[in-house]
Parts: C-alpha cells; sequence; structure tokens
C-alpha cells in the first residue's frame, strides 16, 4: 500500500514525460479502438446495403458477380432474362414481390437503373430503412428520372433540370438518347449506398428510348421521335435483374431452386446477405490491415513507456537504494515501477477512450450524412474490450522490463549507490 | 538463559575493557552488534572485501569507524543492516543473526529497528520534508507504533524530530527538498533515520559534504536524540578529527584482515 502513494507522488514529480507517455498511449489506443469501430460499423452497414430482399435474380453467373452488376452498379451482365422469366417468377406462389431492374445505360459517370415504382417502396438498406425522396416525386411522367443525392450533388441537378441518357456505360457524344431527354421529377435522400450515385427511371423510359436502336447504335433511317414512342407498345423484352421478396423466408431455398433450374433460360438466385460478406471476404483483407497497423501505433505507444521508464531508472537508483534503507523490499521496487507502467497504461487507455468519444460525437453527424455510415456511441463492444484488455497486459509486461532491472539492481546495490 | 548469562558476561569484559573511555554509556544488555570471524566478498569468487575476526557493540554505544575510502566501511554497514549477508562466520545484530535471517526478515529488521543516513542525497526528490520523515513509519508498523506513542501523532513526531534539529521552521517545511542545503538536507535525513526511535542508528559518512563548523553541531544533535531515543550509533567516515566526539574508534583498515590492508598496515609500520 505505502507503494501506491509513492508511485503517483513519483509519477506526479515527473509529469511532464509521464503526460507524453499517458497521451502517446491514449492516442494509439483512440486509433486502435476507432479503427475497430469504424471496421465493424463499415462492414455493418456494406452488410445492410441491401436488406429486406431474400432473393437477387439474373442471368446464371456467379453469386458476387450478380450482386456487383444488380446492386453495387459494377461490371456488366452477361445476359439479360427474358421478360417472360420474370412475369413466371413474379406470379410464383411463393413470391410476394418483385421489382425489375434493368441497366445498360449512363448519365455523366453515374448508371441509369430503369426500374418500377416498386423499387422506391420496397429497396431497404441498413437493415429496416427505405428510401426516402429530399425533393419532388417519384416517375409520373414516362420521362421522369429520380436522381440519387450524390448525382444531384456532383452534377448541381434541381428538380426539373432535362438530362440526356447515354447509351452503355460510357458517354460518347454519337451514342447519346438525345431525341428523348428526361426531366428530373425527384432527388433522393443520401443513403451512403449504390442508389447514391444512379440515375432512376422506369422501366418503360428505358424500353421507349430503345425503341429505334439495334445492338447498341440507332436504325438508320428509322427515327421515332418522343411522343410517338408514348403510344407504343413499351412493355420490355428482357430485363437484367430482379429482386424478390418471399412471403415467407422458409420458401428461400424451394424459391432459389426454382430459379435455378428454370427451365426455359438459365438463370440465378441468389441470396443477398450471403452474397454481401462473400464480397466483403474479398475486401475486407484491407480493413484487417488497417487493424494490424493500428496494433503496430499501439506498439509504438508501449515501446515511448519503456524508453520513458528505462531511462528515468538510472536517475532513480539512489531513490531505491533509499527506500530499500527504510525497509523496502526489492519487491517493494519492482512494485513501483510496474505501478507507474499500470498506472500509465490505464490512465492512457481511460484518456484514449475519452479522446475517441468526443471525436465519434463530432463525426457521427459527418460520417453519417457524407458516408451513410452510423456509428454508434455505445459502450466499449466485447471485441474492443478484449483489445484493451490485451492492451493492460501488455503494459504490464512492458512495466516489468524496467521493473525487473529496477529489482535486480536493488538486489546487487545494497546500500551503495554508485552516480 | 544460560547463553544470555554467557553473553552478559562477555559483554562485561567488554565493558571492563573499554569502561575507562569518555562518555556516558553504561548501560548493560545484550550485545548490539557482535561480530565473529566475518568474511564477505561481493561476488562468488571475487576478492575478499571484508574479514574481521570479531567486533562488538554496546548498546547505547557511539562507535565511530574511520577507514580509508575503498576499505569496506560501506560494505560493513551494509552487513550490518541486513541487506547483505556474510559468506562465513557471524553477524548478530540485537541477538538476531542476520546471515540465518531470509532476505524478506532481514528487511522487516530493518525496517523496524535501523536508521540509515547516506553521505548525500538522502531524500527522495518528490516528497516533501516532512513525508521524507514519515517514510520508515509507511514500512515499518513498529516503528509508526512507537512515533505514535512518542509523538502523539505521526506528523507531530515528525515535526519535534525536525524542531530538534533546527528544522521546523513553516518555510523550510513548505519547500521542495531538492532546494535544502546540503546541511539541512542531512538533518532531514537524520531525523527519519530517528523517526520511531530504532535501536541502531547507522550513519555512512553523512558529515563529509559539511564544512568544518556545521560538522560539528550536526553530530552533537544526533547525540542528543540518540541518546533520548536510547539508540545505538554507528557512525563511519574517513576523517579522523572527529574521533575524539566519539566513545570509541575502530580502524576498519587495521581489523580487516583481507590481503590489501594487511600490506597497509605493514606500510604504516615501518
Ligand atoms: N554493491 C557493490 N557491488 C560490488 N562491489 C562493491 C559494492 N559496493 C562496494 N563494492 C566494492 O567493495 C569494496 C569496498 O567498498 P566500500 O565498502 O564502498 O568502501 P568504503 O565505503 O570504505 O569507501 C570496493 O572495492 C568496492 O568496489
Ligand atoms: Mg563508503
Amino acid at each position: 500500500m505505502p507503494i501506491v502513494s509513492l508511485a503517483f507522488k513519483s509519477l506526479l514529480n515527473r509529469r511532464f514525460t509521464a503526460a507524453l507517455t499517458v497521451m502517446s498511449i491514449a492516442l494509439s489506443v483512440a486509433l486502435l479502438v476507432g479503427v475497430e469501430r469504424l471496421r465493424t460499423e463499415a462492414r455493418a452497414s456494406f452488410a445492410n446495403t441491401l436488406s429486406g430482399t431474400d432473393l437477387i435474380v439474373g442471368a446464371r453467373s456467379g453469386a458476387v458477380q450478380l450482386l456487383l452488376y444488380s446492386v453495387f452498379r459494377i461490371g456488366d451482365a452477361t445476359n439479360n432474362m427474358s421478360w417472360q422469366s420474370y412475369q413466371d417468377i413474379a406470379r410464383h406462389p411463393k413470391v410476394a414481390w418483385s421489382v425489375p431492374l434493368s441497366l445498360g445505360d449512363s448519365h455523366r459517370g453515374f448508371r441509369v437503373l430503369g426500374t418500377s415504382q416498386a423499387y422506391f417502396e420496397r429497396y431497404q438498406y441498413a437493415r429496416d430503412r427505405r428510401l426516402v425522396l429530399a425533393e419532388g416525386g417519384p416517375f409520373s411522367d414516362l420521362y421522369d428520372a429520380v436522381l440519387g443525392a450524390e448525382v444531384a450533388t456532383e452534377l448541381g441537378y434541381r428538380i426539373g433540370d432535362p438530362i440526356v441518357v447515354a447509351h452503355g456505360a460510357s458517354d460518347v457524344s454519337f451514342a447519346r438518347h438525345e431525341d428523348k431527354p428526361f426531366r428530373v421529377s425527384g432527388i433522393l435522400a443520401r443513403t451512403g449506398t449504390p442508389v447514391d450515385r444512379t440515375v432512376h427511371v422506369s422501366l418503360e423510359a428505358i424500353e421507349a428510348i430503345h425503341i429505334d436502336w439495334q445492338s447498341g447504335a440507332p436504325l438508320p433511317g428509322l427515327s421515332v421521335s418522343a411522343e410517338q414512342a408514348r403510344k407504343m407498345d413499351l412493355t420490355p423484352k428482357a430485363i437484367t435483374a430482379a429482386l424478390v421478396g418471399l412471403k415467407s423466408k422458409v420458401a428461400t431455398f424451394s424459391v432459389q431452386r426454382y430459379v435455378n433450374e428454370y427451365p426455359e433460360e438459365p438463370l440465378s438466385a441468389i441470396l443477398p446477405g450471403v452474397a454481401l460478406s462473400q464480397l466483403w471476404g474479398l475486401i475486407g483483407v484491407a480493413e484487417n490491415a488497417l487493424l494490424v497497423v493500428s496494433a503496430f501505433v499501439v506498439v509504438v505507444g508501449l515501446f515511448g513507456m519503456l524508453t520513458a521508464l528505462l531511462t528515468s531508472l538510472n536517475e532513480r537508483r539512489r531513490e531505491m537504494a533509499i527506500l530499500r534503507s527504510v525497509g523496502a523490499r526489492p519487491g517493494h521496487v519492482f512494485a513501483l515501477i510496474m505501478g507507474e507502467a499500470g498506472f500509465l497504461t490505464l490512465i492512457g487507455i481511460a484518456l484514449g477512450l475519452g479522446l475517441l468519444y468526443l471525436l465519434l460525437l463530432f463525426a457521427q453527424p459527418l460520417m453519417e450524412s457524407m458516408y451513410g455510415i452510423f456509428i454508434a456511441i455505445g459502450s466499449p463492444s466485447s471485441y474492443e474490450l478484449l483489445l484493451l484488455g490485451a492492451l493492460v497486459i501488455a503494459g504490464f509486461v512492458v512495466g516489468s522490463i524496467p521493473a525487473y532491472r529496477a529489482y535486480r539492481y536493488s538486489l546487487a546495490d545494497g546500500l551503495s549507490i554508485r552516480i | 538463559m544460560r547463553e544470555l548469562f554467557v553473553q552478559r558476561s562477555t559483554n562485561l569484559t567488554h565493558l571492563q575493557r573499554y569502561g575507562s573511555l569518555k562518555g556516558s554509556w553504561r548501560e548493560v544488555g545484550p550485545l548490539v552488534i557482535d561480530i565473529k570471524d566475518l568474511e564477505f566478498r561481493w561476488h562468488p569468487g571475487g576478492e575478499t572485501v571484508l574479514s574481521l575476526e570479531t567486533m562488538r557493540v554496546d548498546p547505547g554505544e557511539h562507535l565511530f569507524i574511520e577507514g580509508p575510502s575503498g576499505s569496506g566501511k560501506s560494505t560493513l554497514l551494509s552487513l550490518l543492516a541486513g541487506v547483505t549477508t556474510t559468506q562465513a562466520g557471524s553477524v548478530r545484530v540485537l541477538d538476531r543473526p542476520l546471515e540465518r535471517l531470509g532476505s524478506v526478515e532481514r528487511d522487516h529488521f530493518r525496517a523496524d529497528h535501523v536508521g540509515y543516513i547516506f553521505q548525500m542525497f538522502n531524500l527522495i526528490p518528490y516528497l516533501s520534508v516532512v513525508d521524507n520523515v514519515l517514510l520508515p513509519c509507511r514500512f515499518s508498523a513498529r516503528r509508526r507504533d512507537r512515533a505514535l506513542t512518542r509523538g502523539g501523532g505521526l506528523e507531530a513526531e515528525a515535526r519535534r524530530l525536525l524542531g530538534h534539529l533546527d528544522m521546523d521552521h513553516p518555510e523550510l517545511l513548505g519547500r521542495a527538498v531538492t532546494t535544502l542545503s546540503v546541511g539541512q538536507q542531512q538533518r532531514v535525513a537524520a531525523a527519519r533515520a530517528l523517526m520511531g526511535s530504532p535501536e541502531l542508528l547507522i550513519a555512512d559518512e553523512p558529515t563529509s559534504s559539511l564544512d568544518a563548523d556545521r560538522r560539528e553541531s550536526f553530530i552533537r544533535l544526533l547525540f542528543d536524540e540518540c541518546r533520548q531515543a536510547a539508540s545505538t550509533l554507528v557512525f563511519v567516515s574517513h576523517d579522523a578529527t572527529l574521533e575524539c566526539l566519539f566513545h570509541r574508534t575502530v580502524n576498519l583498515a587495521r581489523i580487516n584482515r583481507r590481503p590489501g590492508t594487511l600490506i597497509d598496515a605493514a606500510e604504516m609500520g615501518t
């Protein structure tokens, strides 16, 4: 017990170096726990890019590829699925709802998605959040477009602005659907999902702008005006993929089998949750690297403490001899240094957590509006507590090095102090 | 019982031998220090630093140990304080054979019964003057109890001792110990060593960093306190001019039989 107050007073005496040591530990703790929290939240928000959808259906391909083009708008489908197949699946007795997706066009680098009105009601992300229109309304006219938040801010669009859709992913002048311009009817609130980077139009509009096109080029001599197109049959012949909701989750595998074994054409049905975590497994390496780097920062912080304690030790040999002369045991000397290391580590951890929570308080609204990542400011998770526990142990292990040295000194020096 | 009797008788012959010396110590009791056939080296296989046939100190005695530097004075004090133990022979202090005690027991023994003053830098820089004086009471319940019964309170006892040593000024007590003069620091160290009235006070060249007139007044203060606490004082110095103040002087270089000092003695003889 006498050692605790001695250790405290001794630290107070060296408060400047002690404060630096505590600060370096605190910063490394804030980084470690911050990275860990960001990592889990990023993973959770990624896994929640699409929720409420039971199956994604498309032409036969790998699960990740289907997910990439249907949800993340990355890459292209190898094949389309016919409208007839889509109708068959949509009418399956166990299917509650379905949303067709038609991809292929773009607008100034943003993908254009042809879909139905149901998309805005059925698309869910972050577990149970739905798309919300920040301005305007959904499609009311054939040539209406609803923009994702990022499309609108990046290109500076307002409600009522005209936009021209280009054929294919690259925006080259000769492949534009200039004869059939769209009008911005609505702008969605930010979601932090690929929806933000998408231009939504109706499935019929996609059909209308391609009515006089064939194999990626306008048909020579045949030109249908925007107004003429309105009167034509705009039922699509094919779509790219479809989101499917089931009446009961129990039916998931039977409907998946139905799709996979659909006789008319080769199709795939995937479970979005499974595919998302598969995809995260691919890109999660970077996230692990980040955690490893921050763990190394913690090691650097502990090395700082080791250096500070070891350099102070030589000056303190006299102090140890004085303590020995008044009856302190070598064990007391060990405990004195150990107590300092433990105290520095614990204060560092507490300060680091405080720093992190303060930072989160400021960053939370920013992170949510900019990246759609919602970081909960709750008490540390069990994994975070595990990390902190490991840190406390590491602090004591690091402290035991100078403590053992001081112990050896105090045995060898006895009461003779060499300076 | 029998052993005690033997000891008393040897003690008496001891008294008879030195009884004619100046000073007032006349107490008859078991020896405070009783060394027999001591052999000590710091490292196994290293040279022998101390080799003493006998050395005895009576209760209340003020003993002066002189010897040139490197003659093993501090080493002897480490043995008396139970920080190190002899490899051969025996070192009895306050009737305890230190070489037979475990290291924890020796640490307890030192905390309870020994006050120690170093040559300089006696104080822990991050503790206040009073906290420095209270230090022994943190490690020994016995000395805490004794200080409490003597002074009425730990702090009161510390200030009483500091007052006797001319150190109980509010201005001095409030200062960081590192800003005190060397003489003041040594007086604080003396107060600490005397705290809780240990039976044995050991001082390792405590005056060598003081100037001549301060030296004597410091020693007189120390004597007064030792007398009041009935403590035995073992005082080491290489400064032979101080020896006239003490009851008795031991020249370590002369009684130490290790090879190096024998040659010294031979040279001195010629
Ligand atoms: N802690 C120690 N470890 C090893 N050798 C020591 C230690 N203390 C003293 N010595 C050696 O013991 C011898 C006697 O030293 P010391 O007792 O300090 O002499 P004095 O106090 O008379 O000057 C010296 O040779 C010194 O080097
Ligand atoms: Mg010495």
